[in-house]
């Protein structure tokens, strides 16, 4: 098992610049998840990794070897790498346990130690009675399990996994997250994993790097990024919140109860410290307004199943969302205290 | 599809007279042929199908066909496969101009193309002999032969084959290829294991459309096997019907159907690999793979150089040379050169000058009439259920899949005598060959006009609908700008064909009413080889032109209507 080393990698097509300077250690047997909204350079990333694509700047290491930089590139068939396509690639003229086998054939395995292969890993992802049918005749998950069985085939250092779910619906979804965290736990090998789903991302990855625009905005593990987001762009790209500004604190720091209710009540233009605040943090006061809390006003309920989500407008006039147990009716009234919040570096 | 009108149903109406009296008009010649053919077989072995069956010189001209074709067709497949490959899948460079240099052989008319390698080669070749190399005078030409015949069909419809791979190739999905990559497979193994198999049909469905074209092919057996006395079946019926005249249409007739027949059947033999060849992929295709050539890419772009320079560029030097020379048989020098070969041609206002003028006059109004009905033809066609839209479509091609010979001679059966009831005789005039035009290249112009308006959103004409335009206004005001380049396109390409024309033309011609095609034949055979070369060279150019013309239009096209552009 080897860490996969990405060092200052950049990536140029004519005058756009698709990655900038991306810089990633990721740890041998880590599960990594490439973020971000269409067109950040995410998949030219995965290709990358792949040598699909020559780097323009920058190295990628693998152990001690270096796969790519300005003047080597190791071809994708040298790498022991594997990939699962956001199509699965199946070759059409070929049946399952051909297409699963073909990395073996490349390996020169051949004979029982070629059919033992091949049945194990098409039995991890209980494919086995498929192994005679051709690609064409399995639906849209079973296609994306051979993918996945062709890959752990060969024992690869890395998977490399672009936007594997994006083609199939939502209840599929959910059992194919669950394959892939089955999958990795058994094999143990490093998975870079492309989406543009945060809440995909989030489920499966031990540690995922947001991207935006080409370059890395935040490096962290799921929860990190939900509880301490550095920036305001990524607070309202991974789940839920408002964006309040207060006079306390500094970027980086966790604001208590007590510090955000008083940092909240200062004159607006005295407040420049960007906040966020998760909707569990806020405490919906419907009935006996305090002397602490803020008041504010109901201006749209969602129903959500478990819980109501609240949509506020603060007597500053700034948006704050909400969790409530029960429904209030629009234009209402009603006092909040909010718990707590995290300080984020002001948008550049 | 649902009917875009309800309240124009006079439109509707008078849109489908017109698309039944031309799917009528398209099966009449071929019915015609099967009664002729058919129906005498009540006279058991007197019939002329019997009769034609139990001739040797059938049988033999049979067997030569096939063995021409299948021959020429081994030649395409390779020259196509060597080409296809290494433009759509490598990083060669300037790949644009090897492709229309590629594609230019297909669009040279075969009676100019025989022509050429006539006089790169042989005794008398003023090329050979401007250089010092002309064998012996005595010593054969060795193009009179089988194997000649075969080479130049080969280099003909090497393109057809060319481009069949190429837009499998195109429609490949690059995951396909990324997958076995990074599986470990090497760029040879990818293409064996993976881009060969899948694009396996396309290969074979190249290779059927190049058999049948050289099946129906008549220029280069006729340049090349009837000096030889080699008759292959177009040339033993064209042979017949020069010696017999109408007498021996009954025989013709059964000889085509045979000929007919075996094109169709290769026609159906090419669909259903076709659809074979549809696996259902999905992924990005329409995008060349990038294999990179390394340290053999300067090798490989000489060897496609070379060999484009051998079958493309060595003929066309070989006409042009004997273009300027005063006889044949007399070098090439500072002293010798002369233009008086194109002098006679353009200049005076004899028998070639009447010759260009016909084709010119023909090739130019069979576009405009077939531009005319194409546009509402197409529309009509758009809108029929898909069963029917498909037989539609059979009959139309008809004209064109069947080998030109035999259309010809259905036509002479059509109107050998006055047409009934208007009482106006075609046989002997230049109306005849016009009527088989439109029928043969029918096909040509409706297709890209097909092709474009089912690129159409259904929206633009529903809203124009909606802001109160009636259906002749939708189908001026809306579906013909859109579809203009794809009629224009259309339109150029039954100029190309047609103005070049030599199959069909060649059995239904009359004193007077030569075309461009017939003359070159004509000035050959007649030992006027010189003029013969002049005019080639001003028909290579113009068709040289045409494609351009075609190439500069192609952005604006709907995408396979300007078939050197994948």
């Amino acid at each position: 098992m080897a860490g996969l080393k990405i060092a200052g990698v950049t990536k140029h097509f004519g005058d756009q610049t698709a990655v900038d300077a991306l810089s990633l250690d990721i740890e041998p047997g880590e599960f990594v998840a490439l973020l971000g909204p269409s067109g950040c350079g995410k998949t030219t990333m995965l290709r990358m990794l792949a040598g699909f694509e020559p780097l323009s700047q920058g190295e990628i290491r693998l152990g001690g070897r270096t796969l790519a930089s300005r003047e080597q590139h190791v071809p994708p068939e040298q790498r022991n790498m594997a990939m699962v396509f956001q199509s699965y690639a199946l070759w059409p003229h070929m049946n399952v346990a051909d297409n699963v086998g073909y990395p073996l054939k490349l390996r020169r395995l051949s004979g029982e130690a070629y059919q033992r292969q091949v049945a194990k890993a098409l039995a991890m992802v209980a494919l086995a009675p498929y192994a005679e049918r051709s690609p064409q005749e399995l639906s849209g998950g079973q296609r994306q399990r051979v993918a996945l069985a062709r890959c752990l085939v060969t024992d690869p250092d890395v998977v490399l996994l672009d936007e594997p779910l994006a083609n199939l619906d939502r209840h599929l979804r959910a059992a194919m997250e669950h394959s892939f965290r089955d999958f990795h736990r058994r094999t143990r090998s490093t998975l870079v994993y492309v989406t543009h789903d945060q809440s995909e991302a989030m489920a499966l990855a031990d540690r995922i790097a947001v991207m935006r625009d080409g370059r890395l905005e935040q490096w962290a593990t799921p929860e990190t990024l939900y509880r301490q987001p550095r920036t305001a762009w990524v607070a309202s790209f991974i789940g839920q919140g408002s964006l309040l500004n207060v006079t306390a604190g500094w970027p980086g720091k966790r604001l208590e109860e007590a510090a955000l209710m008083s940092g909240i009540a200062a004159a607006v233009t005295e407040r420049t410290q960007p906040v966020l605040v998760r909707p569990e943090h806020v405490r919906v006061l419907p009935d006996a307004p305090s002397a602490q809390a803020l008041r504010a006003q109901v201006e749209g309920v969602t129903f959500r199943g478990e819980r109501y989500e609240l949509h506020l407008r603060l007597e500053s006039g700034e948006a704050l969302l909400a969790y409530h147990h029960a429904a209030l009716s629009e234009g209402r009234q009603v006092g909040v205290i909010l718990r707590e919040g995290w300080c984020l570096e002001p948008e550049a | 599809m649902t009917p875009a009108l309800t309240g124009g149903s006079q439109h509707r109406w008078l849109l489908t007279l017109l698309m039944l009296v031309i799917v009528a008009l398209s099966l009449v010649p071929s019915l015609r042929l099967l009664m002729e053919a058919l129906g005498d077989l009540s006279q058991g072995s007197e019939s002329p199908l019997w009769r034609v069956l139990q001739a040797e010189s059938t049988w033999r001209a049979l067997w030569r066909s096939l063995y021409t074709s299948g021959l020429g067709m081994l030649i395409a497949l390779v020259l196509g496969c060597l080409f296809a490959f290494v433009i759509t899948l490598t990083d060669i460079r300037g790949k644009a101009w090897l492709v229309f240099c590629f594609m230019l052989p297909m669009m040279i008319p075969p009676q100019v193309t025989a022509l050429s390698w006539l006089q790169l080669f042989g005794p008398a070749s003023p090329l050979l002999k401007s250089i010092g190399m002309a064998p012996p005078l005595g010593s054969p030409q060795p193009l009179y032969s089988a194997e000649g015949i075969a080479l130049l069909l080969g280099i003909q419809s090497a393109p057809l084959v060319f481009l069949a791979l190429r837009t499998s190739l195109l429609s490949l999905p690059r995951e396909l290829v990324e997958a076995a990559r990074i599986s470990g497979a090497r760029q040879a193994q990818v293409w064996g294991q993976i881009i060969l198999p899948v694009t396996r049909s396309g290969l074979i469905a190249g290779g059927a459309m190049a058999f049948i074209s050289s099946l129906g092919n008549f220029g280069i057996p006729a340049m090349l096997g009837i000096p030889a006395g080699y008759y292959v079946l177009p040339t033993l019926i064209y042979q017949r019907m020069a010696s017999f005249g109408t007498g021996v249409l009954a025989e013709m007739a059964s000889l085509s159907l045979l000929i007919g027949v075996l094109a169709l059947a290769g026609v159906a033999l090419q669909q259903a690999w076709m659809k074979r060849s549809r696996f259902g992929l999905v992924g990005h295709g329409g995008r060349a793979h990038d294999f990179s050539l390394g340290r053999w890419r300067g090798g490989v772009t000489a060897l496609l150089v070379a060999i484009l320079l051998v079958i493309l560029v060595a003929p066309l030097a070989a006409l042009v040379v004997s273009s300027l020379v005063p006889a044949m048989g007399v070098p090439l020098t500072w002293e010798t050169v002369t233009l008086n070969a194109y002098h006679e041609v353009i200049g005076r206002q004899g028998a070639t000058w009447r010759a260009v003028r016909n084709s010119l006059w023909l090739a130019g109004s069979a576009a405009v009439v077939l531009m005319l009905c194409s546009v509402p033809l197409a529309y009509r066609l758009q809108r029929l259920p898909r069963r029917w839209q498909g037989l539609a479509l059979s009959a139309i091609e008809l004209p064109y899949a069947l080998p030109g010979v035999v259309l010809a001679v259905a036509c002479i059966l059509l109107f050998v005598r006055p047409i009934p009831v208007v009482n106006v005789a075609l046989y002997g005039t230049l109306g005849l060959i016009f009527v088989a035009y439109l029928a043969r290249f029918l096909v040509v112009c409706l297709k890209p006009v097909a092709a474009g308006l089912a690129q159409l959103d259904p929206s633009l004409e529903e809203a124009a609908q909606l802001a109160g335009a009636g259906p002749w206004r939708r189908l001026s005001g809306i579906v013909l700008p859109l579809v203009a380049p794809a009629l224009f396109a259309g339109g150029l390409l039954v100029f190309l064909l047609a103005v070049n024309e030599l199959t069909v033309s060649a059995l239904l011609w009359s004193a007077g009413n030569e075309t461009l095609g017939v003359l070159i034949f004509n000035l050959d055979e007649g030992g006027e080889s010189v003029l013969a070369s002049a005019l080639s060279v001003l028909v290579v150019a113009m068709v040289a032109a045409l494609m351009l013309c075609l190439s500069l239009l192609a952005p604006r096209l709907p995408r396979g209507v300007v078939p050197w552009q994948g």
